[in-house]
């Protein structure tokens, strides 16, 4: 049993209902209680959509537990299949559903449709959300396409020469609640296709079942988000020969190393290497004198694996930022965020639990964090800037502009969020430095509103507090006077560090000149 | 009682688990927690109806089952009392701890009741625990209030000083009018279930008179009956005319003159009335069309109709008590059609066939009605606002008039000629 108060994933079926969502003729019918029926909002209001999720639950109840909860399946089933006409049906059970063992999947193949059934067993005490929409896309991928293997060719990335056509590939992962897919999936299709690559197919969003049996008529797939396409791309690969990149498209460097990856699985010549670098502003931006001051800024990054993992390279080789806090909540990408986090040197912290989140946030210190719409509220505590980079989605998440985080247009908007939100850090700390000044003085409000005066009472009452700290270390007025001028949002870290050198000095009382020395020693 | 038609219906649902009540449960008894024994689901579904992120440590939480819990329920039991544990001791403040059931506890058969108990024990003194089953296999949202309530009766000391109970949670600042108008009309000793101190539960017994202030809570009432509390018949507090009979009948309860009610209440009647203009001018002659969640259909069906001249297509309700209901189905016009349970699906056919002008729904089927054209307001929201009492009433109505009102503006004919 696992305390937890909040949680980063939903449960598998939820998962499978994201691929559901994101398809077009594909009905699921999810076994499951009353209660269940929840995830729809997930769609209609997070995500605003003007369609109801496709799935019907069963809707049993504890009187029905004694009697025929199979028949009840079969009655929702035969229901769903002559009202909604799905062209493939999903069949699987909640986590309650599961317990009662009444096997879906197999009665509604017993019911004599003549439309692929995929039956979806997602292990509800084990599993969370990604996976259950990775496990769903594979499935129905396999059910859909297991027949034609046998009669099949290895598919080979060159083929294209000779049908004598451009190459065209397949992007899969992209789906309903996965963060900004919409618009990276339109970013991702204009990048291949300036370097004359056509898309075959975007599956799941958007696609049909007819479409996921026409996956076979590109040469590659694009495996764009690996928590929900990996799996999928492997079996094709394993089944049908067929390539699928690596490389995720976040970031410049991200960026052209995918269009590279691409043309050279394609074998299709790179003639606009050189333009590459300026197709995104985030370059110049960068080099910029006015980004100076990014430079060394301290980041916490946490979120699902692919978009933590782009983000710490982004920050680190193209922003000149240092990285000092990484993790993921998805123990399915746990191996690669820790090598990451290896080559950074840091630590990775892998945990399902917000809470150990917001405090390896305070232990780093930083000056930004990246993370879930949970560390915003976190960092929102703690007085830090925050930018989101990652599911689990909240309406703020799906904007109303375009908005990518992958290509070109990902890294201008990516520049953006991440800058911005510090250049408001640093007017916060002018914003100190002149309160005194008559026009500031009456109330003024900046953008962390009544959280950033309120952490700075935290702040100094601390200090008052700790006057005479555990360690019997005592702060001297000329000491306090000379913290009370460092920034903000560096203070808390110049303190600790401060006690920390008086305590590996022996020093009793801390004076202005124990904090240079500190300084000194630390730098 | 006037000639309303009762329809059943089962099927596919669309509607809340009584988990959710925990969003407003927590809220008002902060000394409270609510641990529920679930699975992910539930507590993804807390976190998502709640639809806002938690901004500090909740006063709720799931202690999710794993596989391993499932392989043996001696095993599930340690694992709970291991949770429980490492709760206390992270939230001492604690005084209540309500273990609530979920389906997957049902239907292992997880014995809460018997973990309470010893619990109880162990930390007597420090802690209470309570256990009632939020599940949806049992229970459909509102009715999760209605599970921790009946919890807490068995706590509940006995005496026999008269008083005013008023039972269902109501926002603080409309319990407090309750109570003023009540002291007004002459009833002094009044108190509220549930309080807004786990611990500072009402005493009960053969001179309390409970008046109820939400339709949901038909088990709470059983079980106060058997501990020889009067239970007062009467519609509920929602709008003028429910207001004002809820009065009334407490009023007579207590042996005070209709007269003297009116007097106090009268003014406010005034008032409220000229509130509720504006809004019934929006709501006249327009159709609403309820579906089942909260309970309170009923009641907000009898206050648009009577009230802001609404027509009724259907009222849709998770579940009929027509014992409780009895006050309130008398005052519906004849022929209302009432409808118990749902076939979502069927039931949507019927919301198209109608035309409505307004659906009272969830928020899974708000934004897919809107984009058939057609105004919703979700029924969440009558759980969250406080609409109870006169004085409310014009807010009440505000609830229903807005969206017709947005409607208007934005496929007002002066837009595509700009």
């Amino acid at each position: 049993m696992e305390l937890t108060l909040w949680t980063y994933e939903g449960p598998p079926h939820v998962g499978a209902m994201r691929i559901a969502s994101s398809m077009k003729d594909i009905h699921y019918v999810l076994h499951a209680p009353q209660g269940d029926t929840y995830a729809d909002l997930l769609f209609t209001m997070i995500e605003r959509r003007g369609q109801r999720p496709p799935v019907t639950y069963t809707t049993f109840q504890a009187r029905d537990l004694g009697g025929d909860t199979a028949e009840l399946v079969k009655k929702n089933i035969k229901e769903a299949v002559e009202r909604f006409k799905p062209k493939t049906l999903l069949v699987g059970e909640s986590c309650t559903a599961e317990l009662i063992q009444d096997q879906p999947g197999a009665l509604a193949k017993g019911m004599g449709f003549d439309m692929p059934i995929v039956n979806l067993e997602l292990p509800a005490y084990s599993k969370k959300e990604n996976w259950g929409a990775s496990e769903t896309f594979y499935q129905l991928t396999r059910t859909l396409l297991k027949e034609k293997v046998t009669y099949s060719e290895k598919i080979s990335p060159l083929r294209w020469k000779e049908f004598g056509r451009r190459p065209k590939v397949n992007i899969l992962g992209p789906s309903l609640l996965g963060f900004r897919c919409r618009d990276d999936v339109i970013e991702i299709q204009r990048i291949l296709s300036e370097q004359g690559i056509d898309t075959n197919v975007v599956a799941p969003l958007g696609a049909s079942p007819d479409d996921i049996e026409r996956l076979i008529d590109a040469e590659i797939n694009i495996c764009l988000y690996p928590e929900i396409a990996e799996a999928s791309c492997e079996w094709l690969k394993r089944n049908f020969g067929m390539e699928y990149t690596n490389t995720i498209p976040i970031g410049i460097k991200n960026t052209i190393e995918f269009i590279n990856e691409v043309h050279k699985k394609l074998d299709l010549p790179l003639t606009n290497k050189k333009e590459l670098e300026n197709k995104s502003k985030l370059p110049w931006y960068s080099k910029s004198v006015d980004s100076n001051y990014l430079t060394g800024k301290r980041v916490f990054i946490f979120g699902d694996g692919t978009h933590a993992i782009a983000a710490a390279k982004i920050a680190k080789e193209e922003l000149g930022f240092e990285v000092v806090g990484l993790g993921t909540y998805s123990r399915e990408m746990a191996r690669q965020v820790r090598a990451t986090a290896k080559d950074l040197n840091v630590e990775a912290l892998i945990t399902n639990n917000y809470l150990e989140v917001e405090d390896a946030m305070k232990k780093a210190s930083p000056e930004l964090v990246l993370g879930t719409q949970m560390e915003r509220h976190s960092a929102k505590r703690l007085g830090i800037p925050c930018s989101v980079i990652s599911t689990p989605m909240h309406v703020q998440d799906v904007p109303a502009r375009y908005s990518p985080q992958m290509g070109w247009e990902g890294a201008n908007v990516i520049f953006d969020d991440w800058v911005h939100p510090l250049m408001m850090g640093l007017e916060e700390h002018l914003i100190d430095m002149f309160k005194h000044d008559f026009e500031f003085v009456d109330g003024h409000q900046s953008h962390l509103g009544h959280t950033a005066t309120k952490t700075k009472e935290i702040l100094n009452s601390d200090e008052k507090k700790e006057k005479n700290s555990k360690e019997g270390i005592i702060w001297t007025e000329s000491g306090r006077a000379e913290l009370i001028k460092v920034p903000f949002f560096v203070r808390g870290k110049v303190k600790t560090n401060t006690e920390k050198y008086a305590i590996l000095r022996g020093i009793p009382e801390i004076s202005d000149e124990t904090l240079y020395d500190a300084k000194a020693y630390f730098s | 009682m006037s000639k309303v038609e009762f329809n059943k219906e089962t099927g596919p649902r669309e509607v809340f688990c009584g988990l959710t009540s925990i969003v407003w449960l927590h809220r008002r008894m902060p000394d409270a927690f609510f641990l529920v024994v679930g699975s992910r689901t539930c507590a993804h579904l807390i976190q998502s109806a709640a639809g806002v992120m938690i901004f500090a440590e909740p006063r709720f939480g799931t202690a999710i089952l794993e596989e391993k819990d499932l392989a043996g329920l001696a095993d599930a039991h340690e694992e709970l009392d291991r949770v429980v544990n490492d709760l206390i001791a992270r939230r001492p403040e604690i005084k209540t701890l309500f273990l609530v059931g979920s389906c997957p506890s049902e239907v292992i058969k997880l014995d809460l009741a018997t973990v309470a108990e010893k619990l109880n024990k162990r930390f007597l003194g420090q802690v209470r625990f309570v256990n009632y089953s939020g599940s949806g296999i049992e229970t459909t949202f509102t009715q999760g209030e209605d599970g921790a309530l009946k919890a807490l009766i068995p706590l509940m000391d006995s005496s026999d000083e008269e008083k005013l109970l008023l039972v269902g949670t109501l926002a603080n600042n409309v319990e407090d009018r309750f109570k003023k108008i009540f002291k007004n009309l002459g009833i002094s000793n009044i108190e509220s279930f549930p309080p807004r101190q786990s611990t500072e539960l009402p005493k009960i017994g053969k001179n309390t008179k409970v008046l109820l202030t939400q339709p949901y809570l038909s088990d709470t009432v059983r079980d106060l009956k058997h501990r020889g509390c009067e239970i007062i018949s009467a519609p509920f507090p929602l709008g003028i005319e429910g207001s004002t009979e809820w009065f009334l009948a407490a009023a007579k309860a207590f042996k005070i003159s209709e007269l003297k009610v009116h007097e106090i209440i009268s003014p406010l009647i005034n008032r409220a009335k000229l509130a509720l203009e504006s809004h019934k001018e929006i709501l006249k002659g327009k159709r609403l069309f309820l579906l089942p969640e909260s309970q309170l259909e009923i009641s907000l069906a009898r206050f648009l109709h009577n009230e802001c001249e609404m027509d009724l297509i259907e009222v849709g309700t998770p579940y009929l008590n027509k014992d409780l209901m009895k006050e309130e189905i008398n005052l519906l016009p004849d022929n209302t059609k009432i409808v118990e349970g749902q076939h979502v699906e069927k039931q949507l056919d019927r919301v198209r066939e109608s035309n409505p002008d307004l659906v009272v729904c969830g928020m899974g089927l708000a934004n897919p009605l809107e984009a058939e054209g057609i105004s919703t307001k979700w029924s969440i929201e009558m759980v969250f606002s406080p609409i109870h009492g006169i004085d409310q009433a014009a807010d009440l109505a505000g609830l229903f008039s807005k969206p017709l009102k947005r409607n208007q503006i934005l496929t007002s004919k002066t837009l595509v000629t700009h």
